[in-house]
């Protein structure tokens, strides 16, 4: 019983008159799994986890949580609850109050909720707020009171939608972590809708990548970033170089590919079902010499010349121009303190990337 | 050219010209109630001049009869008409703001009627109405006051209906779906989370419903049976034969009765004055 999924889409599409907000979606999320969905705004991921919370329902397919058809179930008996993007903290009650609310209505005995309440307020470190009124917290805070508020009432599955949109880089790197110490320790399956590529690779124990109402690819996040099988997903996550490509031939895994700039090479395919694509290369996975070139055997080497430099601090990204005009990218550590100066704009260097860091990926 | 020194928006009340145009603003608009009530304690049949101080026109008119009932219906139809115009309103309010339905900005349109359209139309509208579907005065005492509270509740609700609606425009719907999602109904919803949010803008059309109700004479006017009186025809009733101390002290005890229940009213808003600021 444990294996099934606990959330599956069947073949889900949901359209708003013309437009299809989600378009023949199957999913399976499995069981305790930190699950984001992510994509740009306006495809289809909060359209989903609002399937999931009943406050949408599909055109046509089935959701099902744990097993059971959600079509005939409303959002207040759902084994469901929602951290909502604006927080939705009730403004008229304390943060014990807000915590105790989902509870109460549902009629909880009066001597359980007051220690489930305590417990939910510790949990999200919340101790010694619970007389407060929302408008004395910070966001940060009465994001806590929301997540406390979804938690107490135990669900099977916790649905975040943007949760961390509305919180500064440093607080949202902090909730980050928290949420992943929350999810492990409550041991209940997360699903959160994010734009932000960095917050579903961080968190997430698997990442659906959704473009104009479709899952483009499911996959952990190493794997996602390093295997992408799509061209959107590739430029989505992460920066790539691309070079569009004709393949040759089709050996197994691999393809023979000839590509402007680097030549005929054999590639990895990203998946069985790319036959023809973009090669793409990861900004940091290409070797950069600024002198006489010295190449590694079996580099594919690229002329190009430097139009720009960005300091990042721990890395400094490099624009390029190639031969052909072609804009390139490439990424550096800046592994030593002390600041041997950047080549002007114009300078001439060489690009080393070694095959094996190219993937064809499907278009 | 000199150039003129700028200054700040606060500096404005140190200019002298501002002062005294305020001064004229406080004098137009308290100067009428100031002597109003200063009049009741005159010792003077004709009120015209200052004779000396005293409280005999508020016994006199505690004990005049029909004053005393004409207040009493005043009161009795305003608490009436102010309850049922607040649910009626903000039950309107909330119809227009929830739902979209075939013929929604005809009745947009149409709630506002009651507000534009002169009273006097209103009041023989409501005339020629009655005596149509002869709901008259023959009751007793209260129901002889029927009319006057439907026509009370006609002219009032609309303003409710306003008032809430405005502090319903800036409801996060999500705190709906929230309350839903933690497992509650729609109507533990509605209680629990719509009204407490829709509580300021009720005792804001509440009160307006009520002042309005209290002083309203062309409608009453021509829906009041015969024998049926209210403050507001009474008092002008006597005020034909000369306008005596006893009419100010009945008018001030209005004055202190409406100002005390608008501070409870507003009493009873403010704890939620916070939970406003965040909506």
């Amino acid at each position: 019983m444990t294996d099934t999924p606990i959330v599956t889409f069947e073949n889900v599409t949901k359209s708003f008159g013309r437009t299809k907000a989600v378009d023949g979606v199957s999913l399976a999320i499995p069981r305790n799994a930190f699950f984001a969905l992510l994509g740009p705004s306006g495809c289809g991921k909060t359209t989903l986890l609002r399937m999931l919370g009943g406050f949408a329902h599909p055109t046509s397919g089935r959701v099902l949580i744990d097993g059971e058809d959600m079509a005939d179930v409303p959002p207040n008996r759902r084994p469901v609850n929602m951290v909502f993007q604006s927080y939705a903290v009730f403004p008229h009650m304390t943060v014990a109050e807000n915590v105790a609310y989902g509870l109460k209505v549902t009629g909880v005995p009066k001597a359980e909720i007051g220690p489930r309440v305590e417990e939910a307020i510790a949990m999200v470190r919340l101790d010694g707020m619970a007389a407060r009124m929302p408008d004395e917290l910070s966001g940060g805070q009465r994001q806590r009171v929301a997540l406390a508020r979804a938690l107490v009432k135990r669900p099977k599955l916790l649905l975040l939608d943007e949760p961390l949109s509305a919180l500064d880089k440093k607080l949202r790197e902090e909730m980050q972590l928290e949420l992943v110490r929350l999810q492990t320790e409550v041991g209940i399956t997360f699903i959160i809708v994010t734009h932000d590529q960095e917050e579903a690779l961080g968190m997430a124990s698997d990442i659906a990548v959704m473009k104009e109402g479709r899952i483009l690819q499911i996959a952990p996040p190493r794997q996602l970033y390093e295997h992408p099988t799509h061209r959107f997903v590739a430029e989505f996550i992460g920066a790539s170089n691309s070079f569009e490509c004709e393949v040759l031939g089709i050996e197994g895994g691999m393809a023979r590919v000839r590509a402007p700039l680097l030549g005929e090479l054999s590639v990895e395919r990203a998946s069985a079902d790319v036959r023809a694509g973009t090669l793409i290369v990861r900004p940091e996975k290409m070797r950069m010499d600024f002198s006489s070139p010295d190449p590694d055997p079996g580099e594919v080497l690229v002329e190009a010349r430097i139009d720009q430099i960005s300091y990042f601090g721990d890395l400094s990204v490099v624009y390029l121009t190639a031969a052909d005009g072609r804009r390139l990218q490439c990424s550096r550590y800046n592994t030593n303190r002390i600041d041997k100066g950047d080549p002007p704009p114009g300078t001439p260097c060489t690009i080393g990337i070694h095959p094996e860091d190219l993937l064809l990926v499907g278009d | 050219m000199a150039r003129r020194e700028p200054i700040g928006p606060l500096d404005y009340t140190r200019r002298l010209w501002l002062r005294l145009w305020l001064l004229a603003v406080a004098v137009f608009l308290y100067a009428p109630i100031v002597i109003l009530v200063v009049f009741s304690f005159n010792d003077s049949k004709r009120n015209i001049v200052w004779q000396g101080f005293t409280t005999d026109y508020y016994v006199k008119a505690a004990a005049n009869a029909s004053l005393i009932e004409a207040f009493t219906n005043s009161l009795v139809i305003a608490l009436v008409s102010t309850v049922i115009s607040t649910i009626v309103g903000a039950l309107m309010a909330l119809a227009l703001w929830r739902f979209r339905f075939p013929g929604k900005p005809g009745l947009d349109g149409a709630v506002a009627l009651p507000i534009v359209i002169p009273e006097i139309c209103m009041g023989v509208a409501l005339l020629v109405f009655f005596n149509r579907v002869g709901v008259s005065a023959a009751f007793g005492w209260p129901f002889s006051l029927l009319p006057i509270i439907i026509g009370h509740v006609a002219f009032s609700f609309p303003f409710v209906c306003v008032v809430v609606r405005a502090r319903m425009a800036g409801f996060d719907r999500s705190l709906e779906e929230a309350s839903k999602d933690l497992g509650a109904s729609e109507w533990q919803t509605f209680w629990n989370v719509t009204v407490p949010f829709m509580k300021p803008g009720l005792i804001a059309g509440g009160l307006l419903a009520m002042t309005l109700s209290l002083d309203d004479f062309v409608i009453t006017f021509f829906t009041a049976g015969p024998g049926t009186l209210t403050f507001p025809v009474q008092v002008y009733s006597m005020v034909r034969f000369g306008a005596t101390p006893e009419v100010n002290a009945a008018s001030t005890i209005l004055i202190v009765v409406t100002v005390i229940l608008t501070v409870i009213a507003l009493r009873l808003q403010r704890p939620d004055k916070e939970a406003a600021k965040l909506a």
